[in-house]
């Protein structure tokens, strides 16, 4: 049994024009120590699934369907017990995620009071040791997040996820908002802190660079959907699905030739409520059949897709 | 573009659209409309001058609402105050006083206002510095107090015996100089933003005066928020003159508005002439309140992001 | 952090003088001073000689310069009408007004607030969408209306309590003081009420849309994602956060409260420096109206600087930018 079980998880957005379905059937599992990477343009779902399971859709979103699964307790409808002390969550921007008005270690200590049964100086004691898990000196608690630099900020982000020891981290776009330089610090610091507490980390990006230097295994996301799920070596070398090869061919590489034009993939994702029957990607796959039209493909071998596999 | 050309845009589209499907918008333009009307029309709506003192019968004094007196007989729809005087035409005559200080009063802020501000936002410099910092003095005080202030120091400016005769137009002249500010703070940023626009630069390469610039280009962009705001000074502007009026600081004895009617009303509250006091007041409230919803409306269609 | 202090100390001397040089003018232009203190029948002889002995014919920034030292002592001429020294006038009803101002400012500010955080957290309830309802008739209600429909509910109708007066009065060294007699709290509850509605209402409004905006923010996704209750979210992140920009448009609101009283002075009959200056704008009393825009002008100055100060003690930002940017 795997840490993290998700299965045929759906969201919804009933809107004025009608259900949107944000989520379609999307299923994965995540163990322990393990790194999974999501990937897809903005809009595939990857931030939706990010939500569902930490239970902070927001309204009118909601699940409709399936299940999310941690060491075999159901979470749908529990989330707020789950929040913080076993899934925990890293946002975008460093800037915005901390409370302008509190010093750090205020805030370090409210969540630690909030889920250990400590006193105010173990829980300084810890908050201190929190910080300087995360490479920043313990003796800046009073600080005010202001007073940190981006990359700072984003330390003490990750130092309060994982706070409570969380048994799930869920990272998303954690250094999208951060300086080149700095992204991949802040990288090897997730890593190394989530090995050691073999804690299962979800990083959700649109940026292959980091999946590659990062994680152990990708997910595909497209229109909603997990389309593709695999070894990262396996999705970024030989890439089944006709979406991840264009996606993977429209990613600069160091080895790449600099003189040609990068591949585009032809159209755009779908909106929402346009989404076409079978698999969603068909109107611009190059390969497309009709049974891709009527038909929406399984997800068999870690790809949804009808082409025979016998082809890569 | 034209102002014709913006005003067929808003009746044709968007803006007639949700005229149309707001029942709040619907209601209080049409309480607005009713209003109006009967100011307007208050000469031939009413059954008498209410302020022709010979046309007054003292015997018909304190008579209640759709009750004949007890000693003429007369009937009145809403009832006589203390001097006989039918309470119908009185508040007809009232909104008229009202309504027409109102409007005016936001005529003149509006005027100054924009003047003001098209000249802070064109010209910049220090012209723009002295018009905003006495606009952000004159901010700290509330409007009301302003205008009591102008009201009093236009009456020393007058000599006594003329005081009364011009109490309307000193009424306005207070009113509008105390709402001017915030015309004039989104006319100027308005301006400022306009003014960098290619064809106002191109209008200026061509040789067009300043004036001309000003009043052809930029002026017709302004006139959505304006709109806006003169809206809601409007409701301001009425509720101020009201009470100035209530307190006794507003328009005369002789040509009374509905706060004067009001006041009048509140002194025969404890001996059970409630009707003298209520009349008045819903017709100022649903004045006020539709006023003020039809500017919320507007706001809220026209600019959303003028809060 | 003294330097600031120094600063903001500066721009509200400089306004002061500002509004004294208004009041300057008033007092000095508006009709002739000396006229106006000898009465009408007076000899131009007797004019000119006042206007030499109160120095009316000196050079006009002598005469400014005058104007505010006496100010600054307390002296402010003598009333027009009624011959009394206008500072005597002043300290006998400023207690009333003082009083009046700060049990309804209190009360707009706290119901205010918890209003608005009420109907921002329940935003779709049933009694959060009425109180929003009512509260848009509230801002259409003149102030002078509330007032008087109040006195006809809860003192003609119901005869509860009294329509108008300050009574119950207790007289503390020169200080009248209606805070000590229950009567004294029976005729401030009406004026009280009618002054800090439309503030609450105000504040209120404010609060909520305060509210609900910083309840968007990335820090309170976050706090939540932290497994912190939505009570906790709400109270221990939110609020602090939605209460920072509400103090000062709350505050300058809390200001406008002692012009509003001229209103709700006039309609309770309530002897406070707002009634004196109501009819001092009717029989046109120069001096008692420029001594009252004084007073209010110190009272707005003051306010702002008390602003400004807990906007520095509460917004650590603030602190270290100006810091930062001084050194």
């Amino acid at each position: 049994m795997s840490a993290l079980e998700v299965r045929d998880l759906t969201v919804e957005f009933p809107t004025r024009r009608g259900v949107l379905r944000a989520l379609d059937g999307v299923s994965f599992d995540v163990e322990q120590g393990e790194i999974l990477g999501l990937v897809g343009e903005s809009g595939a779902g990857k931030s939706m699934t990010g939500a569902a399971l930490m239970g902070l859709l927001e309204p009118p979103g909601r699940i409709v369907g399936g299940s999310i699964h941690l060491h075999g307790e159901s979470v749908v409808g529990r989330a707020q017990e789950f929040r913080g002390r076993h899934f925990g969550m890293v946002f975008q921007d460093p800037l915005t995620s901390l409370n302008p008005l509190k010093t750090i270690g205020a805030q370090l200590i409210e969540t630690i009071q909030w889920h250990f049964n400590l006193g105010a100086q173990q829980a300084e004691l810890r908050a201190r040791n929190a910080l300087a898990e995360v490479g920043l000196d313990p003796d800046r608690l009073n600080a005010y997040p202001h007073e940190f630099s981006g990359g700072m900020r984003q330390r003490v982000v990750v130092a309060l996820a994982l706070s409570a020891e969380p048994a799930v981290l869920i990272a998303d776009e954690p250094t999208t908002a951060l300086d080149v330089s700095i992204q991949a610090q802040i990288l090897d610091l997730l890593k190394a802190l989530c090995r050691e507490r073999n804690t299962a980390v979800i990083l959700i990006t649109h940026d292959m660079g980091v999946v590659a230097q990062t994680t152990d295994r990708v997910g595909v996301m497209y229109a909603g959907r997990l389309i593709e799920i695999g070894q990262t070596d396996q999705i970024i070398n030989r890439p089944a699905h006709p979406y991840t090869q264009g996606l993977m061919a429209s990613t600069p590489t160091l080895a790449g030739d600099v003189s040609t034009d990068l591949y585009q993939i032809a159209g755009s994702m779908p909106r929402l409520d346009a989404i076409p029957a079978g698999c969603a990607f068909n109107p611009r796959c190059t390969h497309v059949m009709p049974k891709c039209r009527s038909e929406r493909p399984p997800m068999t071998g870690g790809r949804a897709c009808w082409l025979e596999a016998t082809h890569d | 573009m034209s102002i014709g050309q913006r005003l067929y845009q808003w009746w044709d589209s968007d803006f007639f659209y949700a005229f149309r499907t707001s029942p709040v918008a619907i209601v209080a333009f049409s309480v607005v409309m009713l209003l109006f009307g009967g100011a307007l029309l208050a000469p031939l709506l009413s059954v008498m001058d209410p302020f022709d003192m010979a046309a007054l019968n003292l015997m018909n004094g304190f008579t209640p609402p759709m009750q004949p007196n007890a000693f003429t007989g007369d009937t009145f729809l809403l009832g006589t105050d203390d001097q006989g005087r039918d309470l119908w035409s009185a508040i007809l005559h009232g909104l008229r006083v009202s309504l027409f200080v109102g409007f005016s009063a936001v005529g003149l802020a509006m005027a100054i206002g924009i003047s003001l501000g098209l000249l802070a936002g064109y010209l910049g410099g220090w012209v723009d510095a002295l018009i905003m910092r006495v606009a952000d003095v004159q901010v700290t005080f509330p409007s009301i107090l302003i205008a009591m202030l102008i009201f009093g120091i236009a009456r020393g400016l007058l000599p006594p015996e003329a005081r009364n005769d011009f109490a309307i137009w000193v009424l306005i002249l207070s009113i509008g100089l105390s709402e001017w500010v915030q015309f004039a703070r989104t006319v100027r940023g308005t301006t400022m933003v306009e003014k960098e626009k290619e064809y106002v630069q191109a209008a200026q390469l061509l040789g067009l005066s300043r004036l001309q610039i000003m009043r052809r280009h930029i002026l017709p962009n302004v006139m959505g928020p304006v709109l806006v705001i003169a809206t809601i000074t409007l409701a301001l502007a009425i509720i101020a003159e009201a009470t100035l009026s209530f307190l006794g600081v507003g328009a005369p004895p002789t040509q009374p508005s509905l706060g004067t009617l009001i006041s009048i009303g509140q002194d025969f509250l404890f001996s059970g002439e409630w009707w003298i006091l209520l009349f008045p007041a819903l017709t100022l409230l649903a004045l006020a309140l539709s006023v003020n919803l039809l500017g919320d409306w507007l706001r809220d269609t026209l600019n959303p992001r003028l809060q | 952090m003294l330097s600031i202090i120094l600063s903001r100390l500066g721009q509200a001397t400089f306004v002061l003088l500002l509004v004294a040089l208004v009041s300057f003018s008033m007092f000095r232009f508006v009709g002739d001073p000396a006229s106006n203190m000898l009465g009408q029948e007076a000899s131009q002889a007797e004019r000119e000689a006042l206007k030499d002995r109160i120095g009316l014919n000196d050079p006009l920034p002598v005469q400014y310069a005058r104007f505010v030292g006496n100010a600054l002592q307390g002296d402010f001429g003598l009333s027009y009408r009624t011959r009394e020294p206008v500072a005597d006038m002043i300290a006998s009803r400023l207690p009333a007004t003082l009083e009046l101002a700060l049990v309804s400012a209190l009360m707009a500010l706290t119901m205010g607030v918890l209003l608005g955080v009420y109907t921002a957290i329940n935003r779709n309830g049933w009694l959060a969408q009425m109180i929003m309802s009512t509260s848009l008739v509230g801002v259409s209600l003149p102030t002078f209306l509330i007032g008087v429909l109040l006195i006809w509910v809860f003192a003609v109708e119901l005869s509860w309590l009294p329509s108008f007066g300050r009574s119950g009065t207790v007289d503390i060294g020169g200080w009248t003081t209606g805070l000590l007699t229950l009567d004294g709290w029976k005729s401030l509850v009406l004026p009280a009420v009618t002054l800090g509605l439309y503030q609450m209402t105000l504040i209120m409004r404010l609060v909520r849309a305060e509210m609900m905006e910083v309840l968007r923010q990335d820090f309170i996704k976050f706090a939540r994602a932290r497994g912190l209750s939505e009570r906790r979210v709400q109270f221990g992140h939110a609020l602090k956060n939605t209460l920072v920009p509400v103090i000062t448009v709350a505050g300058l609101q809390l200001g406008s409260i002692v012009a509003f009283a001229i209103i709700t002075e006039s309609v309770f009959q309530w002897p406070g420096v707002g009634l004196m200056f109501i009819n001092a704008v009717y029989y046109v009393d120069i001096p008692v109206m420029s001594a009252y825009l004084l007073l209010v002008g110190l009272v707005f100055v003051v306010i702002n600087l008390i602003v400004d100060l807990l906007y520095l003690a509460i917004d650590p930002r603030i602190k270290s930018k100006q810091v930062g940017a001084g050194s």
